[in-house]
C-alpha cells in the first residue's frame, strides 16, 4: 500500500545501461573486448576451423595461407584454431584461479578483521611470509617439487593470489568495523557473523570487485609467464604463453605469427584493467563527494 | 576616506558534482575598508569558505568564477592569470585555516614555513623575517618566543599551532586577513586563548580581516560588521551591535534557535522514583592511563542528565562503558536494580533493549548501503520479533514519531539531509523501545536551527515516552536547554553534579567556573571584558 | 642536536629484527620443500633405476638420518657461508649459480639505476600536471604497458631493433671473456626490455603515491601563502612522500625480479634466473632452492631498506617531543 507513495525509481536495468553510457572510451573499449573474448571463449569450438589438437598439415610452420589462415604451428597443427582454443583455456583457468583466491582471501581477511587478537597475530604473520617472496619465484619452486599439473598450478598460483586478497579485504573491513555504524550493531547485540555479512561486506565489495579484475589481470599474465616458461599449462592443451614459446623460433626470421597469442594476452589484460581503473576511479569519487 | 581594501562585487562562483555545475555563490557583494573586521556568518554549506578563498583569488579544484569581479588593492584578481594571481598571497592577502595542525607541514620546522613568503616575495632577509616572527611569537603570548620556531609542527599544541598560523599570516604584514573558523577544532578554554590572541592582534597591527565563522558568540567578539550568508547569498548585513540586538531577516533570527529554547527550570522531573541506572565508584583504563576515575552517577526515570567536559575529560568513555563497549577496570553499574554485566557481548537481548545509543555523526552511525527500511526494520525484528505488515506499520510509525514523511522509508542515508539522518538514527533508538538513551553529542553536527528542532523533539518524546536521556555535550548552551542535572568532567574524574539551577548559579568549583566563563556570550563585549578582567 | 634519538632507533631495530625473522621463515619454507618431493630425496638424486642399498647409502652420506631441525640448522650455516650443496648433476650448486649471479645481479642493477630516478621523476610530472594530457597519456600508457606480458615487450623489441633494424644482437649471450665494451652492448636489449616492464608499475606507484601526500590540507595552505605548483610539489609534498615512495620502489623490485627470470630466457642470458628455469626442467632441487633463496633475500633487502627510510624520513619519529 505504502508502494504507491514511492518515488518510481530506475530500474536496475536502466541504471546499469545508464552507467555504462557514462564510461569513458577506454572503459567502453575495455567491455567490448572483455565481451568479445568471452563470446570466442564460450564458442571456441563453433568458431575454430579445426580441432584443438588436431595435426592437419604435413608442413610445420606453414606461412599464411587461405587454409590455414594464421599458419601452421611446429607439429602442423592450425595456429588459427589454437589460438581460439587458447582462449577458452588461458581465461577459464585464469577465472577459476582467481575465483578461489578471492573467496580464501576475502573469508580469511574478513574474519581476521573481526576476530582479531591472536588469530589475525598468526594469519597475517603467515600473508607476510608468503609475499616476501616474488610470486613467480615461489610459484617456480613449488611447481618443479609438485610438479605442473593444471590443478596444482591453479592451486598455487590461488594461493599465493589469495594474500593480496586478504590484505585488502582485512584493511577495507577494518577500516568500515571503525565506523559508528558497525558500533551501533554490535551495541544492538548482533553476533560477529551477521554484522559481517550485513554491515560490513555491501560496503567493500565494491572495492573487492575492482580488486578482483585487477588480480585476474596479473594471474592471468603469470600463467602465461609459466607456460611460456615452460613450466606452466603443458602440451597438448593450447594455451597462448606456450604457444609463443613454440612458436618463438619465427621471430628471428622476422616472422610475427608467434606474437599473435602474446597480443591477445595483452589485449584482454589492458581490456579488463581499463575497465577496473574506470570502477576505481568512480568509487574514489564518490567518496570524495561523500 | 581610504579606498577598500577589497571589494567583492556581485561575485557568482559554480562548483562541479556529477558532472554538472551548480551555483554555490550567487552573487554577492562585499567590501572592507583597512582595519575593518567582517564576520562572515552562515552553516555549513552557504559559501563562506569559498568567498574567503575567492578573496585570495583562489578556487578549489572543480570550483569556478562565472561572474563579478573580487577586487584586491583594486586589482582585479580573476582578471589577471592564476601565474599573477598567486604573488598577491602571502603578501597582501593572508589566510588561517581552521585546522592548523593539518595545514602545518610536518616534515619542516615553524620557522621555515613561516618565513618562507617574507623570505621569498617580501623583500625580507632570512634574519629580518626571523626577527618579526620572533617578535609576533611574543605578541600572541606564545611560550619562549626565541626557540618557538626551532619545532616541528607536531610538537607543539593545537592552541600554539594556530597562534603559529596567525604569526605566519601576519609576516609580510598583509592588507587583509581570511580567518577560516580558526577557533572551531579547539576546546572552549583553549578557544578564548586564541580569540584573544586574534584580536589583539589585528587591532595593534590594524589589518582588515575577513573572519569567517558559523558561531555568532564568537563573531560578536571580533568583528565590526557581520554578513549573514544563506544558500550563496547575503540575506543581511548591518554593524555588528545591530545584528545582534535587532536581527532583520528571518533566516539571521533562526540563529539563537537553541539559545531562546524555552527552558524548563520546573523542578517536576526531579521526582523521580527508583534509579534507573547507579553507577558508582566506576573506573576504566586504556594501557596504563587512567580515563576513568571514581565516578558515582545516577540517572532516574524520565529524567535528562547532561555530561559536560571538554575533549579528553573521559564523557565518551563513559557513554561506552555503559552500554557495554568498554569494560571497566573498576567498581559497578546497576540497572534497574540489577547488576549490569560489564561488556555487551554477556548482556542478555532484553537488558541490551532498554539501553541505547544515538551517535554524533549520523553519515558515520548509518549503513550508507542499507535503507531507512531496513536500519529501522532490524532492530523490530531483534528485539520485538516484528515481521511483515506489522513491521511496516510501526515503522511508519516510527518516521511520524520523529516527525519524518513516511516515504522516506525507501531512502538511503545518502539521499537524506544531515538533520533527517540524525532524525532516522533517533528513530531506530526508540525502535527498541528503550529506557535510557545516551546522546553522545547528537546535535554538534547539525545547523542551529536544526539542533533547535531536534532537542525540541526529544523532549517531547521524552514527556510522552518517559525515556531517560545521558546527553553527553560540550555545547552549554545545549545543557541548558534540556538538562535536568549536570555533572562537570575533567580529567576523567567528575569535578561537580547537581540539579542545572544548582550548578550553573554561583559559586562555581573552579573548573566549572573556568568553563562557564570561556563559553562566549551572546553579545557585544564578552571577549572585552574577559580582557579587562584579566589585566585587573 | 640534544634530542634522544631512541624511538627512532628501536624501531628500526624492531623493522630489521622483523627482516631477518621473515627470512627465517622463508628459508624454512624453501628447505622444507624437499620434503613435499614425492618420494625420498635420495632416489630422486639416483633416479628410477637405483637399488635400495645404493638409497640407503646415499641418504647416510647425505645425513638424512638426522632430525629435520638440525639438517635445516645445517644446510642454512652452509648457505650463510656460500656453500649450497651438491646440485642433482653432482656440481657444487655455487659452480652453476656463483659466475651467474653476478651476470644478473649487473643486469638488475643497471636496470634500477635507471628505472628508479626516471619513474621518480616522471611520476612527479604526472603529480604536478594532474589532468592535463601529459598526465592522462602517462596514465593510459602505463595502465596499458602493466597489461603487457614482459617476453610480449622482450620480442617486439627484439623484433625492431636486432630483426628489423639489425641495431642489437638478438641474443645476448655475454661471456666472461668479453670486454666490458662488448657485454655491455649485448645486453643493451634485455635492459631495454626490463625498463619499459618495471617503469610502468614505478611510474603508477609513484604517482598515486605523490597525489595522495597532495591531497593534504598543508599543500592547499602552501598555494594559499603563493607558492609556485612547482615548488609545491618539490618542497612540501615531496619531503612527505619519500617513504611511501621507499615503499612502492621496494614493492616493483618484485616486478623486476620476475621480469629477470623471464626475460634472461627471451634473450637468452646467463644468470640466475636461466639457471632457474634449467634447474625446474630438470627439477634440480638444490639449485632451485638456492636460487629461490637468492631471489627471496635480495627482496626482503630491499623492501627492509624502505621500511628504514620511510622510518628516519618522518619528521615526527626523527623528532619527537
Amino acid at each position: 500500500m505504502e508502494a504507491t507513495a514511492r518515488p518510481a525509481a530506475p530500474s536496475r536495468v536502466t541504471q546499469l545501461i545508464r552507467l555504462v553510457r557514462s564510461a569513458p572510451l577506454t572503459a567502453k573499449f575495455g567491455m567490448l573486448v572483455t565481451l568479445a573474448y568471452a563470446f570466442v571463449a564460450l564458442f571456441a569450438p563453433l568458431i575454430a576451423p579445426y580441432g584443438e589438437v588436431e595435426v592437419v598439415s604435413r608442413v610445420p610452420f606453414d606461412g599464411w595461407s587461405a587454409e590455414h589462415l594464421l599458419g601452421t604451428d611446429q607439429l602442423g597443427r592450425d595456429f588459427l584454431s589454437r589460438l581460439i582454443f587458447g582462449a577458452r583455456n588461458s581465461i577459464s583457468i585464469a577465472l577459476v584461479t582467481t575465483i578461489i583466491s578471492f573467496t580464501i582471501g576475502c573469508l580469511l581477511g574478513m574474519f581476521a578483521a573481526l576476530v582479531g587478537g591472536f588469530v589475525d597475530q598468526v594469519l597475517s604473520r603467515i600473508v607476510d611470509a608468503l609475499m616476501s617472496v616474488p610470486d613467480l619465484i615461489f610459484i617456480l619452486m613449488i611447481l618443479s617439487i609438485l610438479g605442473g599439473s593444471i590443478v596444482n598450478l591453479i592451486l598455487i598460483i590461488a594461493i599465493l593470489t589469495s594474500t593480496r586478497f586478504y590484505r585488502i579485504s582485512r584493511a577495507a573491513a577494518l577500516n568500515v568495523a571503525s565506523l559508528d555504524f558497525v558500533e551501533a550493531a554490535k551495541v544492538r547485540g548482533e553476533g560477529s557473523l551477521w554484522i559481517a555479512v550485513n554491515e560490513i561486506f555491501p560496503n567493500i565489495l565494491p572495492l573487492l570487485l575492482s580488486e578482483l579484475g585487477m588480480r585476474f589481470c596479473f594471474i592471468f599474465l603469470n600463467i602465461a609467464a609459466l607456460s611460456f616458461l615452460g613450466v606452466g599449462i603443458q602440451p597438448p592443451t593450447a594455451e597462448w604463453g606456450s604457444m609463443v614459446r613454440d612458436n618463438a623460433a619465427l621471430i628471428n626470421m622476422g616472422d610475427i605469427t608467434p606474437l599473435i597469442p602474446a597480443a591477445a594476452i595483452a589485449l584482454l589484460a589492458v581490456a579488463v584493467n581499463f575497465v577496473v581503473d574506470w570502477m576505481l576511479n568512480r568509487a574514489s569519487g564518490l567518496t570524495e563527494e561523500g | 576616506m581610504a579606498s577598500p581594501v577589497i571589494e567583492i562585487n556581485d561575485l557568482r562562483i559554480d562548483a562541479k558534482a556529477n558532472d554538472e555545475w551548480s551555483a554555490i555563490v550567487r552573487g554577492v557583494t562585499l567590501a572592507i575598508h583597512p582595519g575593518e573586521v567582517l564576520g562572515l556568518v552562515g552553516e555549513s554549506g552557504a559559501g563562506k569558505s569559498t568567498i574567503g578563498l575567492a578573496a585570495l583569488g583562489y578556487l578549489r579544484p572543480g570550483a569556478r568564477v562565472s561572474g563579478g569581479t573580487v577586487r584586491l588593492q583594486g586589482q582585479d584578481l580573476f582578471a589577471i592569470p592564476e601565474d599573477e594571481r598567486r604573488r598577491f598571497r602571502g603578501t597582501k592577502v593572508a589566510y588561517v585555516a581552521q585546522s592548523a595542525q593539518a595545514a602545518f607541514n610536518p616534515a619542516h620546522r615553524l620557522m621555515d614555513q613561516i618565513v618562507m613568503v617574507a623570505v621569498d616575495r617580501g623583500g625580507l632577509t632570512r634574519a629580518e623575517a626571523e626577527a618579526r616572527a620572533v617578535a609576533l611569537f611574543t605578541a600572541l603570548k606564545l611560550p619562549d618566543p626565541a626557540q618557538f620556531g626551532s619545532r616541528f609542527p607536531h610538537q607543539v599544541s593545537g592552541g600554539q599551532l594556530q597562534r603559529a598560523m596567525v604569526a605566519m599570516a601576519m609576516i609580510c604584514n598583509p592588507a587583509l586577513i581570511v580567518f577560516d573558523e580558526p577557533t572551531t577544532a579547539l576546546d572552549v578554554t583553549t578557544q578564548v586563548e586564541v580569540l584573544i590572541s586574534i584580536r589583539n592582534v589585528i587591532r595593534d597591527f590594524g589589518v582588515a580581516a575577513i573572519y569567517i565563522t558559523h558561531d555568532l558568540a564568537v563573531v560578536a567578539q571580533i568583528a565590526h560588521r557581520v554578513a549573514v550568508l544563506r544558500h550563496g547569498v547575503v540575506v543581511e548585513e548591518a554593524p555588528i551591535a545591530q545584528i545582534m540586538d535587532a536581527p532583520q531577516h528571518p533566516y539571521t533570527k533562526t540563529l539563537w534557535a537553541v539559545h531562546e529554547m524555552p527552558v524548563d527550570t520546573s523542578a517536576t522531573h526531579l521526582q523521580k522514583g527508583a534509579p534507573l541506572l547507579t553507577i558508582s565508584r566506576l573506573s576504566a583504563r586504556y594501557k596504563q592511563f587512567e580515563v576513568l576515575q571514581d565516578i558515582n552517577l545516577q540517572i532516574g526515570r524520565g529524567e535528562t542528565v547532561a555530561l559536560v567536559g571538554e575533549s579528553g575529560s573521559g564523557k565518551s568513555t563513559l557513554g561506552r562503558v555503559i552500554v557495554g563497549l568498554k569494560e571497566p577496570s573498576g567498581g559497578s553499574l546497576t540497572y534497574d536494580g540489577e547488576p549490569l554485566p560489564p561488556l555487551v557481548s554477556r548482556r542478555s537481548l532484553g537488558t541490551i533493549r532498554r539501553v541505547q545509543i544515538i551517535y554524533q555523526s549520523a553519515d558515520t552511525a548509518l549503513n550508507p548501503r542499507h535503507t531507512v527500511r531496513k536500519i529501522l526494520g532490524r532492530p523490530l525484528a531483534l528485539y520485538h520479533g516484528l515481521r511483515g505488515a506489522r513491521r511496516e506499520a510501526r515503522i511508519q510509525e516510527l518516521l511520524r514519531m520523529v516527525e519524518l514523511d513516511p516515504t522516506h522509508a525507501d531512502r538511503l542515508p545518502g539521499q537524506l539531509s544531515g538533520g533527517q539522518k540524525q532524525r532516522v538514527a533517533i528513530a531506530r533508538a526508540l525502535a527498541a523501545d528503550p529506557e535510557l538513551i545516551i546522546c553522545d553529542e547528537i546535535t554538534s553536527a547539525l545547523d542551529k536551527v536544526v539542533q533547535a528542532e531536534v532537542l525540541r523533539m526529544l523532549l517531547e518524546l521524552q514527556a510522552r515516552l518517559g525515556v531517560s536521556y545521558l546527553f553527553i555535550t560540550h555545547d552549554i548552551e545545549v545543557v541548558r536547554a534540556v538538562a535536568d542535572r549536570v555533572v562537570v568532567m575533567q580529567s576523567g574524574r567528575i569535578v561537580e553534579q547537581g540539579a542545572k539551577a544548582e550548578v550553573f548559579a554561583p559559586p562555581h568549583q573552579p573548573y566549572t567556573e573556568t568553563l562557564l566563563a570561556s563559553v562566549p556570550d551572546m553579545a557585544v563585549g564578552w571577549l572585552d571584558r574577559i580582557i579587562a578582567e584579566r589585566a585587573a | 642536536m640534544t634530542r634522544k634519538p631512541r624511538p627512532i632507533l628501536s624501531m628500526v631495530a624492531s623493522r630489521v629484527g622483523l627482516g631477518v625473522l621473515s627470512l627465517v621463515i622463508v628459508s624454512l619454507v624453501i628447505f622444507s620443500a624437499v620434503a613435499m618431493l614425492p618420494g625420498s630425496y635420495a632416489s630422486a638424486i639416483l633416479g628410477q633405476n637405483a637399488t635400495p642399498e645404493a638409497v640407503a647409502a646415499m641418504e647416510e652420506q647425505l645425513g638424512l638420518n638426522e632430525p629435520w631441525f638440525l639438517r635445516y640448522l645445517g644446510w642454512l650455516g652452509a648457505a650463510a657461508m656460500g656453500d649450497m650443496g651438491m646440485s642433482f648433476a653432482g656440481r657444487p650448486v655455487m659452480d652453476v649459480i656463483g659466475p651467474r649471479l653476478l651476470n644478473t645481479v649487473v643486469l638488475a642493477s643497471i636496470t634500477a639505476v635507471i628505472a628508479v630516478p626516471v619513474s621518480i621523476a616522471l611520476g612527479i610530472v604526472c603529480a604536478r600536471f594532474r589532468g592535463r594530457f601529459i598526465d592522462k597519456f602517462l596514465s593510459t600508457s602505463t595502465l596499458a604497458s602493466i597489461s603487457v606480458p614482459e617476453f610480449f615487450v622482450a620480442y617486439i623489441v627484439m623484433m625492431v631493433l636486432a630483426v628489423k633494424l639489425q641495431l642489437f644482437p638478438s641474443m645476448a649471450g655475454i661471456r666472461a671473456s668479453m670486454d666490458w665494451g662488448d657485454q655491455l652492448y649485448r645486453m643493451v636489449l634485455p635492459i631495454l626490455t626490463l625498463l619499459l616492464v618495471i617503469l610502468a608499475h614505478m611510474v603508477r606507484n609513484t604517482r598515486a603515491a605523490i597525489l595522495s601526500v597532495m591531497a593534504s590540507p598543508y599543500i592547499e595552505m602552501a598555494r594559499l601563502k603563493g607558492e609556485p605548483e612547482a615548488r609545491v610539489v618539490m618542497r612540501q609534498a615531496l619531503p612527505n612522500a619519500i617513504g611511501p615512495i621507499a615503499s612502492v620502489v621496494a614493492l616493483n623490485l618484485a616486478y623486476l625480479i620476475s621480469g629477470v627470470v623471464v626475460i634472461e630466457v627471451v634473450f637468452v642470458y646467463p644468470g640466475v634466473g636461466q639457471a632457474m628455469i634449467d634447474a625446474v626442467r630438470n627439477r634440480d632441487v638444490p639449485v632451485i632452492q638456492a636460487c629461490a633463496l637468492i631471489f627471496a633475500a635480495a627482496y626482503i633487502g630491499f623492501n627492509l631498506i624502505a621500511d628504514v627510510i620511510s622510518i628516519i624520513s618522518n619528521p615526527r619519529l626523527l623528532h619527537p617531543r
